[in-house]
């Protein structure tokens, strides 16, 4: 580990570090904060002006703990859910992800089907398909921006099969994911919790037109007719039809949005790495793994304490608000050989946090790696190189860890 | 050491000696046999290592526990000898254990 013992997070007593602030991951500087907290205090308590008081669990074993118990940790939408931040009262979103067992079990139950093995070979040569039409048509020698070209693109064109949803509408998927995800007030289209629901609003009503079209035809393999057909999901209300909208977008394109920007960034970065690639495609096998582990796309998932527990010797109360940060899991040196490094040929490549462990575990998660691997391939066998020529701009959230600007050129 | 024998979805056969309280996932593992993923390694907390254990062998591989239960029931290609092979031990008993694995894991 590298510790600037003159840097703040080295500096400040424990008692005033929040690692939480989503200016640091705006501006890529959390990282010694949980250097720092996964030596001197692995389980650490904090107060966020944004978030309020909660507790940080920052090693891969005691995020482990934490998510094999789900008996003591709740992830319940009443109880705030699954992310640092708490939806105001009355606007509670409920969807799978943030519920407990039962519940949970059965309406995920419902939506797996789409990623089952079968399914995802379906999908390959459509992946292909949609990565050679987007990557022949970018510019070369010219700047552009990635994320706009490339990522989000991509991972849209995805979400709106997997919904069978109207194609050319399909940037609305994106716009209402980052509706839900954006912090209000902080700059950006959602300025307050009243404009967010008003776009909530306008997604309901769109999604509800396409359900109403699905529950009187006979069930088809997208994911609004299996939810109209679905035994634990056709009574839902309309708030719980919302909320597992916005988990499946939010889930379904922003993950690998940005483990896609990642990625690009990783490999200029590491043009060694890049090298490897290019002479040994089959390494993939273990980059894809890799560029999800180094990106760990959202930072953390939250839990809420149901009883008085004990966590590597800190008192965590009933009602406590109990935050994993995968992002310092998957640097956490006892686990992770040389964690600060990004290697394409690691060994365990596959053993990261991303993913989350235990009955949340991403559903999509082998339709993300499918992706990742298939647009890497084709990458490989078009382009020399992709550099990237100017900062990369990242989202101002300390949930969702990734990028509105990745400005890259391929030669000419 | 205890033989055995993990067939892949192609039918393609592994016979590998695994060290007694070794899991049977371990035994994937170290002999670099394609089929197992073991994401979580070891922890019951990924269902990537799941198998179908042969009939024959189902009464000595114990029973799964409510955890491996519920990560078991997620995989859509589960049945009902689904095991994950994280979660059994080997023991002089299980000498000649056949498992089998899903198309993909998830």
């Amino acid at each position: 580990m590298h510790v600037a013992t003159d840097h703040p997070a080295w500096t400040t007593p424990l008692a005033a570090l929040d690692p939480s602030h989503p200016g640091l991951f705006q501006a890529d500087e959390m990282w010694p904060y949980f250097a720092r907290l996964r030596r001197d205090a692995p389980v650490h308590f904090a107060e966020s002006p944004f978030f309020g008081p909660y507790w940080s669990v920052t090693t891969w074993k005691d995020i482990v703990q934490v998510e094999l118990n789900p008996q003591a940790f709740s992830s319940d939408s009443g109880f705030g859910g699954i992310s640092i931040r708490d939806r105001p009262k009355g606007l509670e979103l409920p969807m799978f992800i943030a519920m407990d067992p039962p519940k949970h079990d059965e309406q995920r139950k419902v939506v797996q089907p789409i990623v089952a093995p079968g399914n995802l070979a379906r999908l390959q040569d459509l992946i292909r398909a949609r990565v050679c039409h987007i990557l022949d048509g970018l510019p070369r020698g010219e700047t552009f921006n990635w994320v706009e070209h490339v990522s989000i693109e991509l991972t849209v064109q995805m979400l709106a099969t997997l919904f069978d949803f109207p194609f050319e509408d399909r940037r609305k998927l994106s716009y209402w994911s980052d509706s839900a995800t954006m912090i209000a007030g902080a700059g950006g289209h959602v300025d307050s919790e009243a404009t967010r629901e008003a776009i909530f609003a306008e997604c309901l009503a769109y999604f509800t037109a396409l359900w109403n079209q699905r529950v009187n035809a006979p069930p088809r393999p997208d994911l609004i007719s299996m939810l109209a057909h679905g035994e634990a999901t056709r009574g839902m209300t309309p708030r719980e039809f919302l909320g597992n909208l916005i988990l499946l977008i939010v889930g379904g394109n922003d993950t690998t949005r940005n483990s896609i920007s990642g990625g690009v960034l990783f490999l200029h970065e590491n043009p060694g790495e890049f090298a490897k690639l290019q002479a040994n495609p089959a390494l993939l096998d273990s980059a894809v793994p890799e560029i999800i582990r180094y990106q760990t796309p959202l930072a953390h998932m939250r839990r809420t304490a149901l009883v008085d527990t004990e966590l590597h010797g800190q008192r965590i109360r009933a009602g406590d608000k109990v935050v994993m940060w995968y992002i310092s899991g998957n640097r956490d040196e006892t686990a992770i050989e040389a964690p600060d490094r990004f290697l394409v040929d690691r060994k365990r490549a596959r053993q990261h946090l991303s993913f989350g462990f235990g009955i949340h575990r991403c559903v999509g998660n082998r339709l993300a790696e499918l992706q990742l691997r298939i647009l890497w391939e084709e990458i490989l066998r078009r382009f020399p190189r992709i550099e990237v020529v100017g900062e990369p701009k990242r989202v101002f959230s300390s949930f969702v860890h990734g990028y509105t600007d990745l400005p890259v050129r391929i030669p000419a | 050491m205890p033989l055995i024998t993990y067939i892949e979805h192609n039918g393609r056969e592994h016979k590998v000696e695994v060290p007694l309280g070794h899991s049977v996932m371990q035994g994937a593992v170290d002999n670099a046999i394609p089929g197992i993923d073991a994401d979580c390694g070891g922890e019951c907390a990924c269902a990537t290592c799941h198998v179908f254990v042969d009939p024959a062998w189902l009464g000595r591989t114990g029973t799964p526990d409510a955890q491996e239960k519920s990560m078991v029931s997620f995989a859509s290609t589960a049945q009902a000898n689904s095991r994950l092979a994280c979660q059994i031990q080997v023991t002089a008993a299980l000498d000649g254990l056949v498992v089998r694995m899903p198309e993909a894991q998830h």
